[in-house]
This record gives structure tokens, sequence and C-alpha cells, in this order.
């Protein structure tokens, strides 16, 4: 079967938790058939820190990403284990820009300690796939699905995350393949 | 979204107008920003909004200023106002003078969604209960034209309809479970001067206290554990129109005397609030229950019941029309071949026999069940008695089914009383958040 996200360009924006990138690319494989390449470069994302926030401006971060050479990739995806918002929300889980080739994903508010509970290396990284195909699934023009299960279900809080598949819906696959 | 509902986002912050219209574009609305108050005015001159997300704070007009002049072209716009904490004050006064609802800056995304899912709705309902400029008496008609039938019994619930639809007058509803009470509140509805507002239903059947409280009168942010943000109740959704209140008997002790109040005084508080909030509304009740009995036994307050008994009809069960029955099973035959496109066909003698002995005990809705489930097994166009399950299925159909299905059942009432909210329905059902999503996976439920 044709991939239906290209090959995809994986960057790292610091460390991140062990084992997130191979979530990553079990999940992108899993829903669209793509290439993905870990990169073996981390970037910082220093200038995105919002000091009054303490969290890092993902839409900066993003604009950042778009000018990072794709080198025979179709679009590129970072993750990072730091705290992303944009201005007008009090956080994010990843942006993308619809139809833009770059996305970004962050674990931080995927961890169950976030939340005060035991650490679930597994559920993170589900949890990472799922939303790691969320936002590719922007960057090829989707928008949110009114299918619970659908990755590209819209979801905002983590818990309401694990009621997705790290996959697209018959519908969402119909509208990549037609185009 | 079966139609792209259309929002307008007015802020003079370039950043604003861009984040919300890059998040809303994700969830399939239609985006439109302005920088002003008049920018956004051409907007509204050009094409309808159903949302709008007006800044409060704006150099030349401000958001409370475009507001009035939004709801000087049309009074029903669903306005959100967006403030600063600074400025939550003036957001108070937006909502005193129309506004659906204010938040915060930064939103959290949760509340961003919640509040506009909800605008969205109260849109729908204005939609639907404004028909065309009709005269009164075909307006009236054409609700009672949904009251299948032309026994005495029912002539005279419709000769009763007629009478009280044009005046303000409370209505209590009585009848047996399945009756059609609904039917009938929304049929006065209809008929009445209030009817281009919308009419608000609110079941009280086996709710908890505190989320009847919360559904009446509505909650302030922060009131109890979860309520993350503030929301208004079914009596101010009403405002302008019609509360209907199903099985008025099963409210608690509490609520009676804070719903007489309401009744009084068209004042009440939100969960959590002290500002007294005013509303005007028609109150249409109904019960399946025998109020006056449940007064002798002071399970039912006599004021309250004196308040609502003003003006009462009495709907007749289905074995009290049995002359209707073929009217109505020709009504649900043809509702239900057009839902599932199958040809109409029609009953044999022996099966209309069989449903004209049944005792219906679940009435109307019982028959409506039956006949579309007829449509469904029928070997030919014509339904015989062995199509219908009139022996033992149809009263114990609520025995019959497992324990998931039962859970499921219960589950998908509660969230549909909650109007999908999860927090709610997991407080309503003395759960967890997490054991209640992982519930509404397991059983695909509908939010």
């Amino acid at each position: 079967m044709d991939s239906l996200v290209g090959r995809v360009r994986l960057v790292r924006l610091g460390p991140v938790p062990e084992g997130i990138e191979r979530g990553i690319e079990k999940a992108v494989r899993n829903a669209f058939h793509g290439e993905i390449t870990p990169d073996t470069e981390t970037f910082t994302i220093d200038f995105a820190f919002d000091e009054r926030r303490y969290q890092y401006n993902s839409t900066h971060i993003l604009y950042r990403l778009e000018r990072i050479p794709l080198r025979d990739h179709d679009r590129i995806l970072a993750v990072t284990e730091c705290d992303l918002f944009i201005p007008i929300l009090t956080y994010v889980f990843g942006e993308a820009l619809l139809g833009k080739p770059a996305a970004i994903v962050s674990t931080h508010r995927l961890s169950p300690t976030f939340y005060g509970l035991p650490p679930d290396p597994d559920l993170l990284r589900e949890r990472t796939g799922i939303e790691a195909v969320h936002e590719l699934g922007h960057t090829l023009g989707l928008i949110h699905c009114s299918e619970n299960t659908c990755a590209m279900h819209a979801s905002h809080s983590a818990d309401a995350i694990d009621l997705k598949e790290p996959s697209l819906c018959p519908s969402c696959v119909r509208q990549l393949s037609t185009g | 979204m079966s139609e792209k509902a259309r929002l307008l986002i007015v802020d003079d912050e370039k950043i604003v107008r861009e984040s919300l219209f890059h998040w809303f574009s994700e969830d399939g609305y239609e985006v439109v920003t302005a920088e002003s108050g008049d920018a956004a005015l051409k907007h509204f001159d050009q094409a309808p909004f159903d949302v709008f997300l007006l800044d409060i704070k704006m150099p030349g007009m401000d958001g409370l200023t475009l507001q009035q002049k939004l709801r000087e072209v049309d009074p029903n716009v669903a306005v959100i106002i967006m403030t600063a904490y600074a400025s939550v004050n003036t957001a108070v006064r937006a909502l005193k003078e129309g506004a659906f609802d204010y938040i915060v800056k930064p939103f959290d995304p949760e509340d961003l969604a919640h509040v506009i899912r909800s605008a969205l709705e109260r849109r729908r309902l204005l939609r639907e209960s404004a028909p065309p400029e009709i005269p009164v008496d075909a307006r009236t008609e054409d609700g009672l034209a949904r009251i299948v039938g032309q026994t005495p019994a029912i002539e005279h619930v419709k000769e009763m309809v007629r009478i009280v639809a044009p005046a303000d007058t409370t209505v209590l509803i009585s009848g047996e479970s399945g009756t059609g009470k609904e039917l009938v509140a929304r049929a006065i509805h209809h008929a009445s001067p209030r009817r281009h507002m919308p009419m608000v239903a609110m079941n009280c059947a086996g709710l908890p206290e505190g989320l009847m409280e919360s559904e009446l009168f509505g909650h302030e942010k922060g009131a109890f554990t979860g309520a993350e943000a503030k929301r208004r109740g079914k009596f101010e959704l009403a405002d302008g129109g019609t509360i209907f209140i199903d099985e008025v008997g099963d409210i608690t002790p509490k609520t009676q005397i804070d719903l007489l109040r309401v009744l009084e005084e068209r004042v009440f508080t939100r969960v959590g609030g002290t500002e007294p909030v005013k509303a005007d509304f028609r109150v249409v009740v109904a019960t399946n229950r025998n109020l006056r009995k449940m007064v002798d036994e002071k399970r039912f307050r006599l004021d309250l019941y004196y308040r609502i008994n003003v003006f009462t009809i009495v709907l007749p069960p289905l074995r009290e029309r049995v002359a209707d029955i073929p009217l109505l099973v020709d009504h649900f035959l043809t509702k239900y071949a057009a839902a599932m496109g199958k040809p109409k066909g029609s009953l044999s003698e022996d099966a209309l026999n069989a449903l004209t002995r049944h005792e219906w005990p679940g009435n109307i809705r019982e028959l409506e069940n039956t006949i579309e489930r007829a449509l469904l097994v029928r070997k030919s166009l014509v339904i015989e008695p062995r199509d219908l399950p009139l022996v033992s299925e149809d009263t114990t159909m609520e025995h019959r089914l497992s324990l998931a299905e039962a859970e499921r059942v219960h589950l998908q009432n509660i969230l549909d009383m909650t109007g999908g909210n999860v927090s709610k329905a997991a407080r309503a059902l003395e759960i967890d958040r997490v054991t209640l999503y992982n519930k509404i996976k397991k059983y695909g439920l509908q939010r």
C-alpha cells in the first residue's frame, strides 16, 4: 500500500523519554504506512521559552521547523518533553498548521506523572504515537473527525486520548486517498 | 459536523485572531476574523454567523458596544466575550446585556471547546423553535396535527391546547408514561406567542439532587469539584421561551422549595453563586404520578402543587382510545417506512385485532416501538400477528437486557442528560472520569 504521509523526518527537541521515537515510528507506520527517519541531531528550543508562563511557544517552534531542510523528506515532525502553549490557550499537546509540512508533539502532559500518577512508559508511548498521527494528519490537511476512536478526533485531556486508536478511520483515509 | 458552523472572531491582537483561526479551522468550523468592531459589522452585513467571539477591550468600538449593535440587528445572536482577569466585571455586564457566556484568556482548551458547543446548541434550539410567520390558527393546527387521533378523548386534549396556548398560563400535563406529554407541551409552545424563542425540556426522573439543581439553575465556575466553567441552567436558556419540566413529581423536597421560589418570582441563583438572575419564561410541567396523593402523603409541597396546577390537561392512556389505534399505526408505518427507505405496506386484519386487544401499558411509545420492530421483522409487505411481540416481549424488554446491555443503556442515558459532559456524568454515576472514559470506549457511546 502507498504511503499516505510520504517520508517523515523525526527530530528531537532536547532529550525525550526512552522509547518515544520507536512509539512514534510504530504509530505512523500503522496509520499512514509512512516511512519515518529519526534524526541523529538534537535541536534546542530555548528561543521559544516564555518566562512568564514557564512554557514553550509551539507556534514559534513550528515556524523555525519550517526552515529546517527536509532533506529528501516530505514533512518534519518534532518531539519534545517541554510543555507547549499557544498564546491564546493554557497548553497544547502538539501543533501543526493545516496543510503545512511541519508538526510538533509534546510528551509533557501526556505522561501520567504530570497528573500525579505513577509512571507508565507504555501508556506514554501510546499517547505520543496517537498525537503524532493526529498532528501529521493536520499537515495533510485533515481536520478534526467526529469518530471517537479516530486519531483525528479532538482531545483536550490526556485520558480522552486513550479513547482513540493510533490509526485513521475509513472516512479520514478516504479523504487522503482521494486527495 | 454536517453543516459547517460559522464563527466570527473579533480581536485587535493579530496573534489571538491567528491562533483561534487555526484552532477552530482544525475543528472544521468556518472561521472569519476581524480586527475591529467596524470590520466585524461589515462582515455581519454580508453574511450571518452562528457564534461571535468578541474581545472586550479594543481600540475604537469595544466589545460591549459591538454586542449591542449586533443585538439590534438580531436579538438572538450568540456572543461569547473574551476577557482578561482584570476585566471580568465588564464581562459580567456583557452577560447581563445578553451575551451567551464569557471566557478568560488564556483559555483552557476543554473550556473553549465546551463553550462553543453550548453556544451552537442554543443557536440550534432557537432555530428549531422559530417557525416561519404563519397565522395563529394555522400554527396551532400545525402543532396539533402531530397529535394523532380522532376519538373524543384526544379531541378534548386538542381543544384544551387551543384554549391555553395563547395565554401565558402555567400548564400541568398529567398522564401515564408514553402518552405523549412532551408532544402536547411542544404543541402548546408552538402555538404560543413565545414560539420564536426556545422551548427547553428538562426531565427530572432519576436525577440526583445536585445535578438537578445544577441543570435547572446553572452553576458558577468552581461551585463544586469538576465545575470547570460557569454554566447556564435550563431556566436561563429558556429566557423568553418555555421551560418544560417533565416528571415534576420526582423533584426532591429541597429543589421543590427552590422551584416554588422561581415560579413565584422568576428569579433564582446559580449553584455556587450569590447574584440573583432574572429570566422570563412560561412553565409547562408534566407528571405520570398522582400529585394530589403525593401532597396528602407529604411528599409534594401543597404550595408548589397549587402553583403548577393552574390549568391541567389529562392525557388518556391508549387503552381508553383504542379506536385511534388504526390511525396511529398508519402514522408510524408512514414515518418508519420513510426513515428506513422501505415500502409502507399494511397490517393484516388479525394483526390489527391483536393490537386493539392489547393492554398497552407503555401506551403510544410502546405502540410506536412495536410498529418500528414489525417493519424490520415482517416477512412480507403485510404485517402479521407473528411480527408483533405483544405476548411477552413488549412489557418485559427491560428485564431481558443483559447486565452489560443495561449498563450501556444507563450510561448513554446519563451522558445524554448531561449533554455529553463527562465530568458531570461521572459525578452522577459516582465513578471517576477515567473509568467512564474506558466505558465510553468499551461500549462506543456517543457524547
